[in-house]
């Protein structure tokens, strides 16, 4: 067979066969050569390289910042990294920022280090999160429903109040809305989305919109 | 006479012969080589290979206008073929308009470089027929230009 066969996340090569290491549904794509997988549930968060997350900074040891990505260790990301960025001009950073960017080394051996632009050198949306908003946790199965192609909650959220989201594959939300209560609302409807059924959530969506 | 030459192939002789003590020294192994098997798997650690996962920053009903067109720059690239399609409709202006608006320039800007004599003929045309294009005016100036006349003997 001509294509490559894509083996994701819990499951592993060994010999001439698969070894399953996750427990879950096993998942399979037909395009693009094929790809299967498991789609396991889980709240603890590895670093994974190309994964963007949103990291907060904890502390800042020369020229490099160290945020706590909801890993095992914090992670390393240089001011360089960022768009526009020189020796002479660096980004505003403070501790206790919010910051989006994307892994570029990440594996078991070494600390894991982010950047902040792409690799064509654009930010593409990363960078410092802007002020205001709300940081909450979620479990990583309810981001990736969440990122799917045609997310239903998303849209019918879409409907209610203009807001801005922020979803890192690291189990983190951020949501900002014109006021604090829209802000709050949010927040709980997509926490409590990972338990609740469709007919549910409509309902629950029905009476906000009509309040 | 051929001294040179000499040189030149005892060293090379010298040469091949180092090599082969030292290829002798080198150790190798005496099984045959095994084919390195092509692996057909990749193993990926991240879900964002395998399944189809939209941009992680998102904003709705205008919030915040750079994002949301961030989002369509970055869905789109998952459908590139539609926007191939759409590209001939996708111009500003039409190419009637386009046609247009380059033939009255290149009167204009033509006119600009005109000699005096030929912009006065040109006012003159201009009074007489209003519809007529700059191309066909500079005609009639062009032929008013005065050759060089050689003078006859």
């Amino acid at each position: 067979p001509q294509g490559r066969l894509l083996c994701g996340p819990g499951l592993r090569r060994s010999g001439a066969g698969l070894l399953v290491t996750k427990c879950g549904l096993l998942r399979h794509r037909p395009g693009g050569g094929g790809a299967y997988w498991v789609d396991s549930q889980q709240k603890r968060y590895v670093p994974v390289k190309g994964d963007h997350v949103i990291g907060i900074v904890t502390a800042k040891a020369g020229d490099v910042f160290r945020l706590d990505v909801g890993g095992s260790e914090p992670a390393s990301l240089s001011y360089l990294a960022f768009e526009g960025a020189t020796k002479r001009n660096r980004p505003n950073v403070q501790v206790g920022d919010l910051i989006y960017g994307q892994f570029v080394v990440a594996n078991k051996d070494m600390e894991p280090e982010m950047v902040c632009i792409d690799s064509s050198g654009k930010s593409s949306g990363m960078g410092i999160i802007g002020q205001d908003g709300f940081l909450f946790k979620v479990s990583l199965g309810l981001i990736r429903k969440l990122l799917a192609p045609k997310c239903e909650i998303i849209q019918e959220l879409s409907q209610l109040y203009p807001f801005e989201l922020v979803l890192g594959m690291n189990g983190r939300i951020w949501v900002k809305a014109k006021t604090i209560q829209q802000t709050l609302i949010i927040v709980n409807i997509l926490e409590a989305c990972e338990y609740m059924t469709a007919e549910q959530r409509r309902q629950a969506l029905a009476k906000l919109s009509g309040t | 006479f051929m001294q040179r030459g000499l040189d030149s192939q005892t060293k090379k002789q010298l040469e091949e012969e180092e090599k082969k003590i030292i290829s002798e020294e080198h150790w190798y192994l005496d099984v045959p080589d095994l084919k390195e098997k092509e692996s057909c798997i990749i193993e990926e650690r991240s879900f964002l290979r395998c399944e189809d996962l939209v941009y992680g920053r998102m904003s709705f009903k205008g919030f915040n206008p750079e994002i949301e067109k961030l989002m369509i720059r970055m869905n789109s690239k998952c459908k590139e073929e539609e926007i191939e399609e759409d590209d001939k409709m996708e111009a500003d202006v039409s190419d009637e308009e386009m046609a247009r608006r380059y033939e009255t320039l290149v009167g204009t800007i033509g006119k600009k470089f005109l000699r005096k004599r030929d912009q006065r003929v040109l006012k003159d045309d201009d009074e007489d027929d209003e519809v007529e294009e700059g191309n066909s005016n500079t005609k009639p100036s062009k032929r008013a230009k005065k050759m060089f006349l050689k003078p006859q003997d």
